[in-house]
């Protein structure tokens, strides 16, 4: 049997172990590599070893970032006494996409999954605790998915975490832009139908 | 003729977890097929028609299509999404324990009706007022039952004899109540109060109606919980997960 070139079968082996690639789609990534000119080849090595030796948590939200703190949380204009409580650094993104929110994120990196064994003391919960300390923070808005995962954190770090004097807003549930009543879930239909606005 | 390419089944929604971009691979109870593994094409996207028809802690009436490796949610409509649970934090931990023993103890395309029955009874009873951990223990008992491990509670595990109304021991390697001359050697064991023998003997053959009648007091409560915890862990060689979650919430007294 023809031996593959040691370096060829390494690339191949850490290519194959990023999420959705298989060995064959590795392999094919290491033969276009090799037919790559050099520098196009080192832009992207070093933009892999930057990205690494670059980018942290932010100390205060723990949003992925380039600096410490992030720019969100360096920001004087923003509105530093509302934070939005969300559970991947993706979802940062999102909300910012809206341009509807003035406010600073916590980024809690996950949810409450029983059946996985994550628990409380995983997430970053004691961390918003300490954010909360101080008392200059006037709202939180909870903003984990809307599932069984997502609920139970919301529930948790309403009924266990947050004060009762502190004001908690959820995000709204509904039906999303293009979604059809007749195939809605009942639990996102009855939500819409009680949570329904003037028009 | 080969079996069709498409079928219909009740199911509740044990578990899921994500698959590339925008599917989800779940695992889901059904009376006919046992436990099943099914992907659910999309169902990630805001507009996707399977959305919250899948979702964990739902009894959904499901059409499947038969795949090379696993089945495929076509349709999904939800029966009961068990308001009640998901509203509530101890409701909703109790309700995803129920969901995590059943899946731990059974095996994919293995048929058990009872069970089924077992699980949506167990998830209508715990989303209604009363105490849910009376819930919780019936549950197990009667799961163990119809799955093999059904505790003897009547003679020592080890020599036979008639347990009498004293303190015994429950052996959890014996799988049952032992004498106390016979419980004192054993490791594995946990000691059992007349009281907590009365009540699971009561439970292992009553209807739930009556079941529900016990007051369980804190102690008797804890001890019934160690017990049946205690079994549980030996026969799976492991602790189930969602258990860490049900003693943090005790803990923190969300219950």
């Amino acid at each position: 049997m023809a031996r593959v070139a040691e370096p060829i079968a390494k690339l191949v082996e850490a290519l194959g172990k990023l999420p959705g690639i298989g060995p064959k789609s590795a392999q094919r990534l290491v033969y276009h590599l090799l037919h790559t000119p050099n520098e196009e080849v080192k832009g992207l090595a070093e933009a892999i070893l930057t990205l690494k030796e670059k980018i942290g948590l932010c100390s205060i939200c723990f949003n992925i970032a380039d600096c410490d703190p992030c720019p969100v949380c360096q920001d004087k204009e923003r509105d530093h006494s509302k934070i939005c409580v969300v559970e991947r650094p993706s979802d940062v993104v999102a909300l910012e996409r809206t341009g509807k929110y003035g406010g600073v994120y916590h980024v809690l990196h996950g949810t409450i999954s029983p059946g996985r064994g994550i628990g409380p003391e995983q997430l970053k919960i004691k961390e918003l605790v300490a954010r909360l300390q101080d008392g200059s923070v006037s709202e939180v808005i909870l903003a984990t998915n809307p599932n069984l995962e997502g609920e139970a954190t919301a529930m948790y770090l309403r009924r266990m975490v947050l004060s009762p004097d502190m004001r908690v807003s959820r995000l709204a549930r509904g039906l999303p832009f293009g979604a059809d009543l007749e195939y809605a879930d009942d639990m996102t239909l009855g939500q819409a139908l009680e949570d329904r606005r003037e028009f | 003729m080969g079996a069709p390419r498409s079928y219909r089944t009740q199911a509740v929604i044990i578990k899921q977890f994500k698959l590339g971009e925008a599917d989800k691979v779940l695992t889901i109870y059904t009376p006919e097929f046992g436990k099943l593994k099914a992907v659910a094409k999309g169902a990630c996207r805001p507009g996707s028609k399977l959305g919250g028809n899948v979702e964990p802690l739902t009894h959904s009436s499901m059409m499947l299509a038969r795949g090379r490796n696993l089945d495929i949610v076509t349709q999904s409509q939800t029966v009961d999404v068990f308001p009640e649970l998901k509203s509530d934090l101890w409701g909703m931990a109790c309700g995803l324990y129920v969901l995590d023993l059943v899946d731990c103890f059974t095996v994919e395309n293995n048929e058990n009706r009872p069970v089924f029955e077992l699980l949506l009874n167990a998830l209508k009873w715990l989303g209604q007022s009363g105490d849910k951990e009376i819930v919780l223990r019936y549950f197990e008992l009667q799961l163990l039952g119809y799955l093999g491990y059904r505790p003897e509670l009547y003679n020592c595990g080890i020599c036979s004899s008639p347990i009498k109304a004293v303190v015994n021991v429950f052996g959890f390697d014996q799988g049952g109540v032992l004498c106390p001359r016979c419980g004192g050697k054993e490791t594995a064991s946990r000691s059992l109060s007349v009281d907590a023998l009365k009540t699971l003997r009561l439970w292992q053959d009553c209807d739930y109606a009556t079941a529900r009648r016990v007051v369980l007091k804190p102690q008797l409560a804890s001890e019934l919980e160690q017990v049946m915890q205690g079994y549980i862990r030996c026969l799976l060689q492991r602790e189930v997960r969602s258990v860490a979650w049900l003693d943090e919430l005790r803990r923190t007294e969300a219950c």
